[in-house]
């Protein structure tokens, strides 16, 4: 591929235009039929960063990253997304924004009735003056960074679930998004294939520089990706150099009962003294 | 069952008609903004359009030659059976054609709009497409409500014809009657406001259809078994609007052209 070392200059030079954050929640609460889900939090993603958010089934962590896309509104609090706050914004300002945002939903979200080719180009094609063999060709490219480049004429009926999981992928980030929101990106998936799709992820932090909030049940996915970056020579994901100190752009949220009770990078991670923490990352 | 107070229940249902009726207004106002999807629009007149005619082939056929056999029967004791091509084409395009087609493609179409919207509801499909950029009131309302409305307006027309042929049919076949002379008057009662009321119809009827089918479709809750209420009850809604919209069009239009 030609384009990601072009993409990724570019996006350096933007953020440096934009404000700070990529996303920025202030005070956020809402509720479901009278059920507190999120009390008050406040985070920041930076440029370029990956947050892995971490919560007991049930704890929230879906509801973040709809909050931080506007499909739903908050009770109470700010929610800034690429320096424009999405609170007061209308829902036709928004369509706007969110092409600027992905989000690979738990349950992948295929238009079942398209086929992966109109899948994947689903955003291509909305954009209207893409013509049409530059669409074949992105729609290529994107389903070869995810390996399926094979699978371009079934329905996602025909497909198994991480199958689903990674053409929904191909489809968030074949217009490059500033943002990418995964929801559970591994959940119910083998170890194989749970690795390909980390490495995916990595891949998008490290190449495209892309600033991402990622949900996972699955602690060794994230301390993974804390401890690995992407190789661009080899095209693959490698382990840190043990004792340099390289650092990748990863850090972790915890969510409990409706509040962030950790939120910080690998080390302070490792040295916190919660009892609550230590137990669920042991 | 768990019980609700009566002014919950007052609360939720005038929040639906509200719901509703935003629904309905930016199907049409989405007409005048970009983008404007014309292929999906195709693709549904054809779906709507093409799939429906031959039951409105046969509806349209078999209901004008019932009512040829019942109002023949009266007129002959009255002695003037010839009417009975004028009785026939009057109710066919005043009243029977528009509601017969508007029942038979609400229960056709308003179901299939319910269940393919629900079903992207509760698959997450719909936050799909809103997360990809796309507004579902343009990409899946809006032609569904363009495509109704300008085909039903056709099927109507269909429908008319073959309920006039139908009636022809029955009028030479049990009462005997001459087709030219059933042909003739049947064609001639037809005066300006018989056709504006059967036209005017179809237009209000298509545009009932698919704004229930799709408000249901878009409101549906609680996994397949919500999709299945949502669809049972876009058809019985837009069935009972269908008839009680008719029945004040037809008043409205009489005194419209009473004078
Ligand atoms: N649309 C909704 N209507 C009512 N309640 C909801 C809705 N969405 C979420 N909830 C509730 O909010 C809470 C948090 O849901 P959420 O989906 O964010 O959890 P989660 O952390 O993603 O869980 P999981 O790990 O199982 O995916 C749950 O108790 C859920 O019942
Ligand atoms: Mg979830």
């Amino acid at each position: 591929m030609a384009s990601p070392p072009a993409v990724a200059e570019q996006r350096a030079q933007d953020s440096q235009a934009h404000p700070r954050f990529a996303v920025e929640f202030h005070d956020v609460s809402i509720a479901f039929e009278d059920r507190q889900v999120l009390d008050g939090i406040s985070f920041q993603l930076r440029h370029g960063e990956t947050k892995a958010i971490f919560g007991v089934a049930g704890s929230g962590k879906s509801t973040v990253l709809k909050l931080a896309l506007g499909l739903i509104r908050p009770d109470a609090g700010r929610i800034h997304v690429l320096g424009e706050d999405i609170t007061r914004m209308r829902e036709d300002d928004l369509f706007e924004l969110r092409r600027r945002v992905g989000i690979v939903f738990q349950e992948s979200a295929l238009f079942d009735s398209l086929t992966v080719r109109e899948n994947v180009a689903f955003r291509l094609l909305e954009e209207a003056n893409v013509a049409e063999d530059e669409v074949e060709k992105r729609v290529r490219e994107a389903l070869s960074f995810v390996e399926l480049e094979h699978t371009i004429d079934l329905f996602p009926s025909e497909l198994s679930g991480g199958m689903r999981r990674r053409v929904a992928i191909a489809r968030t980030i074949i217009t490059h998004p500033e943002v990418l929101l995964y929801d559970s990106p591994t959940g119910g998936l083998d170890p194989v294939t749970s690795n390909t799709i980390i490495e995916l992820v990595v891949k998008q932090r490290d190449v495209y520089q892309t600033s991402s909030l990622l949900v996972t049940h699955r602690l060794q996915d994230a301390f993974t990706m804390g401890t690995h970056y992407f190789d661009r020579g080899e095209n693959k994901m490698k382990p840190l150099p043990p004792g340099s100190r390289a650092k990748v752009p990863m850090c972790f949220l915890i969510l409990r009962d409706g509040r962030i009770i950790f939120d910080g990078d690998l080390p302070s991670l490792r040295e916190t003294k919660d009892e609550y923490i230590r137990e669920y990352i042991s | 069952m768990e019980l609700i107070s009566p002014t919950d229940f007052a609360k939720e249902k005038v929040q639906s008609v509200q719901e509703y009726a935003m629904l309905a207004a930016r199907s049409i106002g989405n007409l005048f903004k970009r983008p404007l999807y014309f292929a999906d629009m195709i693709q549904q007149a054809d779906l709507i359009g093409f799939g429906s005619l031959p039951i409105v082939v046969l509806t349209g056929f078999f209901t004008g030659g019932a009512l040829a056999q019942n109002s023949g029967d009266t007129l002959r004791r009255f002695g003037s059976l010839t009417l009975i091509g004028q009785l026939v084409s009057l109710g066919m395009v005043r009243e029977l054609g528009p509601v017969i087609t508007g029942l038979m493609v609400a229960g056709r179409n308003a179901s299939g709009m319910a269940s393919e919207l629900g079903s992207m509801v509760v698959t997450e499909q719909i936050d799909a497409m809103r997360a990809l950029g796309t507004d579902p009131m343009k990409k899946l309302v809006t032609p569904r409500v363009v495509s109704t409305v300008t085909m039903l307006f056709f099927l109507t027309i269909i429908s008319d014809a073959f309920g006039i042929a139908g009636g022809g049919v029955a009028s030479s076949l049990f009462f005997g009657v001459d087709a030219h002379q059933y042909w003739s008057t049947a064609w001639q009662i037809l005066v300006f406001q018989d056709v504006f009321t059967g036209l005017a119809k179809p237009i209000l009827f298509g545009f009932i259809i698919a704004t229930i089918g799709c408000y249901y479709g878009i409101s549906a809750r609680g996994g397949t078994q919500g999709v299945g209420r949502a669809t049972t009850q876009a058809v019985v809604a837009a069935s009972i609007l269908i008839i009680m919209v008719d029945f004040f069009v037809t008043r409205f239009t009489m005194t419209l052209f009473s004078h």
